[in-house]
């Protein structure tokens, strides 16, 4: 179904929404941050932005998961039910839905399933927002299917058209959303919503052309082209952490005595830990193969394995590196071998 | 742009008689506002070199990286003091650096000047101490005075304080108090200095941007990859968080520049030199130095003098 949502009205739905599910949204922090954050009232919501600084895995699969906690003579596995709660993601861009498909990839496979990670997706409603400006660090158009207005993986949709909002339901889980009360879209709204859209396309125009990419990838292991793209690189772990699509992770034993707890936290290719065997020997021991490797797991080995690119072209790398290693850039100098 | 000009004129007559093997310089950046450094080994490419308000990078850093190399590299005044510092160290031997010295007048903080005009940025044009920003269909002349790094703005050491070359004339030195902030920050009660510290680092990632940014920190094992013994853990636990922090600024006593690399290398916009700042200002009441001004000078952590305050007894 297509409904309107009045901004006036915006607030008094989020406000139902609020008692049916733990939302997320945009939320503009007291450092000036827009971060995806747990709100507990429609007035925290800040919408004024292009995408939020940190994407929303992390309500998927947080930065920091206690797997088992210990002490002697007992273990305590976090429960399941506690992390079951139904919950709305809201204002969700395309880039970043589609990350969440992706991550399904790694941690919800036919043979194993993250219990944690699938339990919070499988409780979770995705009401995803479009794009109506899309910045010019954003190349999602490049990835098969994607853009600023793509539904792929959402369960319903918002269009901002002006003094109001288009909400168009996709999957059985946005048919059951509180929309009953909301009046229907008309054809004029339909047709604005289109026109936006459209303009919003139109806007994503650095759109780069992948089909050799595999090709180009599966030769290039020892090619001197990695020898010039790392120097700059500084191995933080900007890119790897503000990624839609980053995953790797961490185990680690935080105990004091004999108490303590087992977490997984992010890790990052970048870091001069990752890959450190316990010998002293280091496969990846500098940014050449560490980048190598960055570009080749997303842009080869992933697609191989996965049929999708781990990048949804969101930008963030781009935007925050702190030294402008551009992806998009190194991905056109590939295709240009 | 002169100082441009005589940039790439050096870089190529050092590339061509082979006095370097590589120039560390900068180069046109993929977004506006925006250079990024670049690494120059042939010389028929030196033209790529720009100079510009956006050579915010610490290009020191890279030094750590190309031991037993000779190279070139464009110093702005805090990156000529972290070659001093680097060399007094000893990680670079000063004989394999040349340094490029370039003066400088601040880079510009393309995050504020988004935020001021709350358009994006699609190109940017400097001439004359002014900024033309534009988008598609809006544009804003800005005074680049107005939008200078906060290290920038309270830099006093703008000409390169070493060089092999200079690229352009000196300017003025500023007579800025430099520990201006740090003054009205240390005259507030402890529970609100506390606060601030708090919120200020509530936000931070465990990224390392800020870590990877700085020349000075290039120790083999940092404090926070050591697991035996393990001194803080790799969450987010706000203690390990603030640790960290504490931990970094002073493992840079009477080390920091003041350069501003790391504040600009953060995603999320931590100011990270309220804390070096501080002790920088301690270092230069309690032992007379600053960080990267005299290569005789060892850095006063690292030696002692009978002289050395001790007021503690």
């Amino acid at each position: 179904m297509k409904k309107i949502i009045e901004k006036a009205k915006f607030a008094d739905f989020v406000g139902t929404l609020l008692s049916d599910y733990e939302v997320f949204a945009p939320v503009k922090n007291e450092n000036g941050l827009v971060l995806f954050s747990r709100i507990s009232s429609p007035e925290e919501i800040f919408l004024d932005f292009r995408n939020s600084k940190k994407p929303p895995k992390e309500f998927l699969f947080p930065q920091v998961e206690t797997l088992f906690e210990y002490e002697p003579g007992k273990v305590k596995v976090p429960s399941v039910e506690a992390i079951a709660q139904r919950r709305l993601f809201l204002c969700v861009r395309p880039c970043d839905v589609k990350s969440f498909l992706i991550l399904d990839e790694v941690f919800d496979t036919e043979e194993f399933q993250d219990v944690y990670y699938v339990t919070r997706r499988r409780n979770t409603t995705i009401l995803a927002m479009g794009c109506v400006d899309p910045p010019s660090t954003c190349f999602c158009t490049t990835f098969d299917e994607m853009g600023p207005f793509s539904r792929e993986g959402a369960d319903a949709f918002l269009v901002d058209i002006g003094d109001r909002f288009l909400i168009e339901t996709l999957t059985e889980r946005g048919e059951s959303l509180p929309l009953e009360s909301l009046p229907d879209a008309s054809d004029e709204d339909v047709q604005t919503a289109e026109d936006v859209e459209k303009k919003a396309v139109e806007k994503v125009d650095r759109k780069l052309e992948l089909s050799k990419l595999g090709e180009k990838l599966d030769g290039m292991f020892e090619s001197p082209f990695w020898d010039a793209l790392h120097e700059k690189c500084l191995t933080c772990g900007v890119c790897t952490y503000l990624c839609p699509t980053c995953h790797c992770f961490d185990i680690s034993d935080e105990a004091l005595d004999s108490k303590g707890r087992r977490v997984r936290n992010w890790d990052s290719c970048m870091f001069p830990l990752f890959t450190l065997q316990a010998s002293g020997h280091n496969p990846r021991p500098t940014s050449k193969e560490r980048m190598r490797q960055r570009i080749m797991h997303k842009f080869n080995y992933f697609y191989k394995n996965y049929g999708v690119y781990a990048c949804v072209g969101c930008g963030r790398c781009v935007e925050n590196c702190p030294v402008n290693l551009d992806i998009r850039k190194v991905l056109e100098g590939i295709l240009s071998l | 742009m002169e100082v441009e000009a005589k940039i790439r004129e050096k870089a190529k007559e050092l590339l061509e008689s082979k006095a370097v093997d590589v120039v560390i310089g900068f180069e046109k950046g993929t977004l506006p506002l925006r250079s990024t450094p670049a690494f120059i080994r042939d010389s028929s490419e030196t033209d790529r070199l720009v100079w510009n308000s956006f050579c915010e990078n610490n290009l020191a850093t890279y030094l750590n990286k190309l031991k037993g190399q000779k190279v070139a590299i464009v110093a702005k005044g805090c990156d000529s003091r972290s070659v001093v510092a680097l060399a007094v160290e000893r990680q670079i031997k000063r004989e394999d650096v040349f340094v490029i010295g370039v003066p400088c007048r601040g880079m510009l903080d393309r995050r504020r000047i988004e935020e001021a005009v709350g358009f994006e940025i699609l190109s940017a044009l400097e001439s004359d101490g002014k900024l033309v920003v534009k988008s598609v269909d809006s544009e804003r002349t800005l005074d680049r005075e107005d939008f200078l790094f906060p290290s920038c703005r309270s830099c006093r050491h703008r000409n390169p304080v070493i060089y092999d070359f200079l690229a352009g004339e000196k300017v003025e030195e500023s007579e800025v108090d430099e520990f201006e902030l740090v003054r009205e920050f240390e005259s507030k009660p402890p529970e609100e200095r506390w606060e601030y510290f708090k919120k200020a680092f509530e936000d931070c990632l465990r990224c390392y941007a800020c870590r990877e940014a700085c020349p000075f920190c290039y120790c083999e094992e940092c404090f926070v990859d050591s697991s035996r013994p393990k001194w803080i853990e790799k969450g987010l636990d706000e203690t390990d968080v603030q640790i960290w922090h504490i931990v970094r600024a002073y493992h840079h006593a009477g080390r920091c520049v003041d350069c501003g690399a790391c504040e600009r290398a953060c995603p999320m916009g931590i100011d990270l030199r309220f804390l070096t700042q501080k002790l920088n200002k301690d270092v230069k009441e309690l032992f007379g130095f600053e960080t990267g001004l005299d290569p005789s000078v060892q850095p006063p952590l690292s030696t002692f003098s009978l002289q050395d305050p001790d007021d503690f007894k």
